[in-house]
């Protein structure tokens, strides 16, 4: 049984938007909570079912073009996630998912579709595809380490004011202007793709102490042997 | 064939002297640069070679090199078959089987699932088996809704005869335009890929085997062939055991596609099946190995899908060893590793190997299975006790573990 005091993790539209290893972040955030002692609970919202609104920590991942277009249009009608954001809950927002959050985004034959406007950017289709290993320097303000992940995707995507870049990329495309993701408020947006925070676990300690405060350290043993045979793969190329 | 032109039937000979020396140099089976070459002088061989035979296609995720053989075994009861047994499933490599195959009146050619819309347009192929869609190295495969698109495209208003599983929902909108269809209840294990509708994206509603949209008409077709567990029915409602060599129900599915083409070609099930059970292992899939008193069984899987198939024919008892790459062929991507669900190993002593094995090491520790991590796969077998284990293993690490024992098996 959940309790009252459990940590809610919501998986949005995983029906849609949950084509490459997606199910790993809420994984990651699951195991990184439990180990600390924090019981979780784990909603799986379909896109037929109204988006909760008492959420702690919400995760939207990537997709193709059309399931993107139905959650974009899903979302909109909801109205749940952008309730619970403004409540203070935390968002990782992955690939088709970030770009859904901005005010528009390209679709299908790279037409404009409408986003659900939550974070203050706009992206369309680029001219070629970005496939590969990223690797940026996180914005100093939040305090972590080298982001590193896998990039696949079409987006260009232009911040406004309202949201600062996540990071400044040292290899790969990202938003396609030298920085990968944003952020604002509670809501981080990146174009890593399915277990970036596998990869990045500091990031997933960043959405869980959100919610929950200062964490208690773990071993991360594993994380970091992974993190270090693949930063130093790709910076080496 | 006789009816090939003098350019034609000379390409065709160059690509084959092309084969053989890249088999004689050791450089692989010859399958891709013969066809090449051949490709080269006469950019429409395939075209050629491929006029007054009777082909069947056979493309999907998973399946098709094992379906293709055993396809082409049943057929063989019909006459000489050409096929491209060893997985070279593009243009180059369809050119290849039909040249080295020059008379043979049947043709069955794995088809990569993007090419199967130019592969169908240009040999005009008789019969196309459809078996499922599933995410698979995204990297570089095409999206599948997309690709499912493609297939109807290419279908429509085609004679070809197709063959079907229309318990994949993608698979069954992909296959739906086409003139005739042969529906086989084949199963669908990994059902990630399917929540929603493929004609209008509402959702997907599932009872058992059957599944129907919510918001628009699309449904599954009424089967002909049903897969029973270890047994198929056909279209005439009798019942026939499955009792190939072949471990798992994904084969037992494959065989019941297998055999729901042979019908298409005028084969009945009764003299399909004996030549299905000549089948033992394709192209080193489900082999044993065996060093120093230690029998290790190699099981390919290379997506999501493919490992829950996997699983589901590895013993339970026995240690396990996995071993994981993400070369080209593999995807350089290995985010896959996430959809997967290991926890079915959890209480197996578990072995992880492979180029990617700290991928998977961290996989395995977010899902509290524990294992043992090793710098090679000899490394992992000389840990084993004497007796069995089952290895899976993704595809180059599943080659490279071939060819360490020298490709026999």
């Amino acid at each position: 049984m959940p309790s009252d005091s459990a940590l809610r993790i919501v998986w949005i539209y995983p029906d849609l938007l949950s084509t490459y290893g997606d199910q790993g972040n809420v994984l990651v955030l699951e195991h990184r909570a439990q180990r600390r002692g924090i019981e979780t609970e784990t909603v799986h919202v379909r896109s037929s079912d109204p988006v909760p609104e008492t959420g702690d920590v919400y995760l939207i991942g990537g997709g193709e073009d059309r399931p993107q277009i139905l959650a974009a249009e899903r979302l909109r009608r909801d109205g749940g996630l952008q309730r619970a954001v403004t409540r203070g809950a935390s968002l990782l927002a992955v690939c088709a998912g970030y770009q859904i959050m901005g005010s528009t985004f390209g679709g299908e034959e790279g037409q404009p579709v409408d986003g659900i406007g939550l974070l203050d950017l706009a992206s369309a289709r680029g001219p070629a595809r970005a496939v590969g290993e990223l690797v940026a320097e996180v914005d100093a303000a939040l305090g972590l380490p080298t982001l590193t992940g896998f990039e696949n995707h079409m987006g260009v995507t232009r911040l406004g004011p309202g949201v600062k870049p996540l990071s400044r990329t040292v290899k790969g495309v990202g938003n396609g202007d030298g920085f990968e993701g944003c952020y604002a408020g509670h809501v981080v947006g990146t174009y890593l793709h399915g277990p970036a925070l596998a990869r990045n676990p500091a990031l997933a300690d960043l959405l869980l102490s959100w919610r929950v405060g200062e964490l208690a350290p773990l071993d991360d043993t594993r994380y970091e042997q992974l993190r270090q045979e693949r930063l130093s793969a790709v910076l080496a190329q | 064939m006789t009816q090939l032109s003098l350019r034609a039937q000379l390409a065709s000979a160059l690509g084959r002297s092309a084969a053989t020396l890249s088999r004689m140099t050791g450089r692989g089976d010859g399958s891709v640069i013969g066809g090449r070459v051949g490709l080269m002088l006469e950019p429409d061989l395939l075209r050629k070679l491929a006029r007054d035979r009777k082909l069947a296609l056979v493309s999907a995720t998973n399946g098709k090199t094992t379906t293709t053989r055993l396809i082409t075994s049943a057929l063989l009861e019909l006459g000489e078959v050409a096929t491209n047994a060893f997985g070279a499933n593009m243009p180059a490599g369809h050119v290849s089987a039909l040249s080295t195959h020059k008379n043979a009146p049947y043709g069955v050619l794995e088809v990569d699932e993007k090419y199967l819309p130019e592969v169908l347009d240009t040999t005009g192929a008789g019969v196309v088996c459809l078996m499922n869609l599933s995410r698979d190295q995204m990297d570089r495969a095409a999206e599948i809704w997309l690709l499912a698109q493609k297939w109807r495209n290419a279908l429509s208003g085609k004679p070809t005869h197709v063959i079907a599983n229309c318990d994949d929902p993608l698979v069954t909108w992909g296959a739906s335009t086409a003139t005739k269809v042969t529906w086989v209840a084949g199963g669908q294990r990994w059902k990630e890929d399917s929540w929603s509708c493929p004609e209008c994206g509402g959702p997907l509603e599932r009872k058992d085997a059957d599944w129907a949209c919510r918001e628009c008409t699309f449904h599954r077709p009424e089967p002909q062939w049903v897969l029973d567990d270890d047994a198929v029915i056909d279209p005439r409602g009798q019942r026939w055991l499955i009792d190939i060599q072949l471990p798992g129900l994904a084969n037992r599915s494959n065989a019941a596609m297998a055999l729901a083409v042979a019908d298409a070609f005028g084969l009945s099930v009764e003299r399909a099946m004996p030549r299905l059970r000549e089948v033992t292992s394709v192209a080193g899939r489900y082999t044993t190995v065996e060093r120093d008193g230690r029998q290790a069984r190699l099981l390919l899987s290379k997506n999501p899908a493919g490992w829950l198939e996997a699983f589901d024919v590895s013993d339970p008892n026995l240690p396990i060893i996995l071993s994981v790459n993400a070369q080209g062929p593999d995807g350089r991507d290995t985010s896959w590793l996430w959809d997967v669900d290991y926890r079915i190993l959890r209480g197996r002593p578990v072995f992880v190997t492979g180029e990617r094995r700290l991928d998977l090491a961290l996989r395995l520790e977010v899902a509290d299975v524990p294992f043992a991590l090793c710098a090679s796969f000899s490394e992992a077998l000389a840990m084993q006790p004497p007796g069995r284990v089952d290895v899976i293993a993704n595809y180059t690490a599943f080659q490279q573990i071939r060819s360490e024992f020298g490709r026999a098996v």
